[in-house]
């Protein structure tokens, strides 16, 4: 349970602690954004185009780094959320022991623990707004629209730290983290519709992708890249905001249990 | 100093404290009182509770039973106004490593929502207060045991408490170190600061502590001031004797004169008995003998006894 008045304003503190050492770091920090779509269009496009002409997706052909490149800022989204609130939280929390330090300054244990998730997000919607950036220099991004995938990637960053730090909550060591990252990050990475259509897959898989948040993530994204999608954005973009808050609460809820003996 | 308790409220009041983890007994019905700019000690060996305690007060962990308040405010409802007005020197290093020794004083000044011009007034006050202007700009990795002790310690000054509580603050430090934070904490109760503290130093507790209690297994075995606590428990004097026979045993046994064995060394509680003395040096004269001063650390051996603990 979340004791009444422990969430206020004051978690924007924490995250300020991670701003300023994101920033010492920020050249570094940016270098990966910049480049990785860089090298994922240049190998698929090189490497595909003699595979895989064009392919269908919403009833528009497209060629397969069309297809991808949106594909590209949901996965780097997931990333970087994902692991900003397992490892890099756990060892601020294990290690460090940070967050006893604050726990000892009129923060609640459930600001430290929001403040880490909405951290986490911020650096997704940073690092998809570079993407962005570059992924428009090659013709991947429709604009202005395209500019909605910022916001939209904060929830995504939302929705991956969350469920991040939900098993930040309940792992016993940093080298149990391979688990969730094996059984969960990356079946999603690759059946989210990311690399192909999911309604070339059985029916059988297409509702197991339904299930995935990266699946309606990349929707959505390819909803504002290209200006269609396969399936009801509302019910993406609600299932995200679900997804969300219940893993906020099972991570409050998880890390309370974890830190308050 | 915000003032802001009046004086006949006690700063720390604990009453029948208990904590418990499943099924063991951290703390066990506990009560003591911390009066406005008094230093308080909380002694006891490994494992008695010491910091189990602590964290109560400062609201990290929550109580199992009894009663608690700090400057008059219940901690389970009020633990942020607490907070806000104590500043806490944990056991273990807690410093944030990511960042400068600066950055360390000024990010956390935020967790308490420092304006940053006062909070940068501070930092630099404090730094020249622990000597650490030269580290300002260093990375908290680079320092050593005692810089990051002392840091830790400026950073819980921040908010400029009217509490501070330090859990082991000399714990592994060198002489050097060890005497400059004695000093700096001397200097801060002469500010009126109140000051609550845990340590394994006897020496430290009995120069820097007003009043203070020893517990182990969670109970409080005995509290008051340093020098009446020697003369209730141990008296004035003590005779050590290395080697000792059974003769001399049987010899104190039979006038019921208290005394422990430590390995070789035979520990006389004498209480001025200038018969032992004179025994001492007429019938057991061959054996090596010291006569000195009781401290609290045969106080403390004699309550918690002389087994090792761990």
């Amino acid at each position: 349970m979340i004791p009444r008045g422990n969430i206020s304003w004051r978690f924007l503190s924490v995250w300020r602690r991670n701003l300023i050492v994101y920033r010492r770091i920020w050249k570094v920090n940016f270098m990966v954004p910049l480049l990785e779509p860089a090298f994922y269009i240049l190998a698929f496009g090189l490497g595909f185009q003699g595979l895989v002409t064009e392919l269908s997706y919403g009833g528009q052909a497209l060629t397969y780094t069309q297809f991808m490149a949106p594909a590209l800022i949901g996965i780097s989204i997931m990333y970087n959320s994902f692991f900003e609130t397992t490892y890099a939280s756990f060892v601020r929390m294990y290690y460090q022991k940070t967050f006893d330090g604050m726990m000892t300054t009129p923060l609640s244990l459930e600001e430290i623990i929001l403040a880490e998730i909405v951290w986490s997000a911020t650096k997704a919607a940073a690092a998809a707004l570079i993407m962005l950036l570059v992924l428009g220099l090659f013709g991947f991004v429709a604009f202005p629209s395209g500019l909605l995938v910022v916001p939209l990637a904060f929830l995504g960053g939302l929705a991956f730290g969350a469920v991040g730090m939900f098993f930040t909550g309940i792992t016993p060591s940093i080298d149990m983290f391979n688990l969730p990252i094996f059984l969960f990050i990356t079946p999603m990475f690759l059946f989210s519709g990311t690399f192909f259509p999911v309604a070339g897959l059985p029916s059988w898989a297409q509702s197991v992708a339904l299930c995935f948040p990266l699946f309606h993530l990349v929707e959505l994204i390819r909803l504002f890249c290209l200006g269609r999608v396969e399936t009801a954005p509302l019910l993406s973009f609600s299932y995200l905001i679900v997804f969300t808050l219940s893993f906020l609460l099972l991570a409050l809820t998880t890390m309370r249990r974890r830190l308050i003996k | 100093m915000n003032g802001s308790t009046p004086a006949s409220i006690p700063i720390i009041e604990v009453a029948q404290l208990c904590k418990r983890y499943d099924g063991f007994i951290a703390v066990d019905s506990i009560s003591f009182t911390v009066r406005a700019g008094e230093c308080f000690g909380l002694l006891g060996p490994n494992g008695a509770g010491k910091t189990s305690a602590i964290r109560m007060i400062y609201g990290f962990t929550p109580l199992s039973g009894g009663r608690l308040r700090v400057f008059g405010l219940d901690i389970a409802t009020h633990w942020r106004q607490i907070r806000a007005r104590i500043g806490v020197c944990q056991q273990d290093n807690t410093l944030d490593p990511d960042l400068t020794v600066l950055q360390n004083l000024d990010i956390f000044a935020g967790y308490f929502q420092i304006p940053s011009r006062l909070a940068r007034e501070r930092a630099d006050e404090l730094l020249h207060f622990f000597a650490l202007e030269k580290k300002r700009d260093a990375k908290v990795g680079e320092l050593s045991g005692g810089l990051a002790r002392r840091l830790t310690l400026a950073r819980a000054l921040i908010n400029d408490p009217e509490l501070i509580i330090l859990d082991e603050p000399t714990t592994g430090l060198d002489p050097q170190s060890r005497h400059l934070l004695w000093d700096r904490l001397q200097r801060l109760r002469a500010r009126g600061k109140t000051l609550l503290l845990t340590t394994h130093y006897m020496e430290e507790a009995a120069q820097l502590c007003d009043r203070l209690l020893i517990m182990d297994h969670g109970k409080i075995l005995i509290q008051g001031n340093p020098a009446g606590l020697i003369t209730d428990h141990i008296g004035a004097s003590i005779i050590e004797v290395v080697g000792a026979g059974p003769e001399l045993t049987a010899f104190l046994s039979d006038r019921h004169i208290d005394f422990d064995r430590m390995g070789q060394r035979l520990i006389i509680y004498n209480h001025g008995d200038n018969e032992v003395e004179q025994a001492l040096r007429t019938t057991f004269h061959h054996q090596q003998c010291t006569f000195r001063t009781a401290t609290l650390e045969d106080v403390f051996l004699r309550l918690t006894g002389r087994e090792l603990r761990e």
